[in-house]
């Protein structure tokens, strides 16, 4: 691939991904008024989320024993009200320590 | 103050960005690119899913047309995470500040933008900071570094972003009911669609996303309609 080639789809790519996100949060000024409306996309947020965190979560190191450690971690910090970062670090670090674990006693 | 707030709020999702990027530069440089075109890729689109593609048809010659719908396609969950965005912003989001902050409208971002009462342009903008370097220069390091750091490390980096998430979603649901139904949905969903090969092979990942979570929310306006939900969850934050 050329370098031309390589900048005409750079640009092709740049604008659609950000034109995607820039329309609709330009063009929604006003508050949705109609409360069907409303409570749909105040829900949005967590149907997202969940629908992105499971099962991608366990396909997010290169071991799904690890991956597991680190989703059973998260859910108990989190259920216990801990901090987004309290979390993220005590996810990372149950899995690091479980695939050090395995490491030595392979499974 | 709140930029302040933001640039803190944006340190989690960076370090995360840091090792999801230092892959996605190592597969960049492996299809054939230069480590300045997967960095110049990474700043202008800062998205995973949809760059990852975008790669994919680069090294197949793939043409614009194809490069252009890929997009629209992988990307399009942002137009639903736009509108529901701004129906929480406040006045200082004005149409210039909202051509700028939608630059930084991603999954994570989002995620933790949309658990805030109110979303101004200086906390938003201050929110986008951190993922951007860390998105950027992880790129830089994956495709330049490429496989010099031992991969139990960068692998185990990579989970914290789903931690955050996890982190998001649990306490809302420990508050309402219906919010915990339309969740539980949601994830059955994306099982379906992770586990029936078919499906798998088919839908895209973004695709699988949007419609997951659109009729798991459709369900949660059935059960009920008027959320006073929303207002429980934010009174309890």
């Amino acid at each position: 691939m050329d370098n031309k080639t390589f900048f005409i789809l750079l640009a092709v790519m740049a604008v659609s991904t950000y034109l995607v996100r820039a329309i609709p949060f330009a063009a929604f000024r006003k508050k949705i008024t109609n409360r069907k409306v409303k409570a749909f996309f105040d829900y949005i947020p967590y149907t997202v989320l969940s629908a992105m965190t499971f099962p991608a979560i366990l396909y997010s190191t290169d071991s799904v024993i690890t991956a597991s450690a680190g989703a059973l971690t998260a859910v108990i910090l989190a259920y216990r009200g801990r901090s987004l970062l309290i979390v993220a670090v005590g996810t990372c670090a149950a899995a690091f320590l479980v695939s050090l674990l395995l490491m030595f006693v392979p499974l | 103050m709140s930029f302040k707030k933001g640039f803190k709020s944006g340190l989690v999702i960076g370090s995360g960005y840091l090792s999801v990027s230092f892959s996605f530069g190592i597969m960049a440089v492996n299809s054939g690119l230069t480590w300045w075109q997967a960095v110049l890729i990474s700043i202008t689109c800062l998205t995973s899913a949809g760059q990852v593609a975008g790669v994919g048809i680069m090294a197949a010659g793939g043409g614009i047309i194809e490069m252009a719908v890929a997009q629209l396609v992988i990307n399009l969950r942002y137009s639903l995470m736009a509108i529901s965005l701004s129906q929480k912003t406040d006045k200082t989001m004005t149409l210039p500040a909202r051509l700028i902050d939608a630059y930084v409208i991603t999954d994570e971002i989002f995620g933790v933008a949309s658990t805030q009462e109110s979303v101004g342009f200086r906390y938003m903008t201050g929110l986008g900071i951190l993922p951007i370097a860390g998105w950027t220069l992880g790129t830089f390091l994956g495709a330049v570094l490429g496989n010099i750091l031992p991969a139990v490390v960068t692998s185990c980096l990579a989970i914290g972003i789903y931690g955050m998430f996890v982190a998001i979603v649990l306490p809302v649901c420990r508050q309402s009911k219906t919010i915990s139904i339309i969740c539980i949905i949601a994830v059955l969903l994306a099982v379906v669609f992770r586990y029936v090969p078919f499906l798998y092979a088919h839908v895209s990942s973004g695709f699988a996303i949007i419609i997951c979570a659109v009729i798991a929310a459709f369900v949660g306006v059935l059960i009920t309609p008027e959320d006073e939900t929303q207002k429980e969850a934010a009174d309890g934050q």
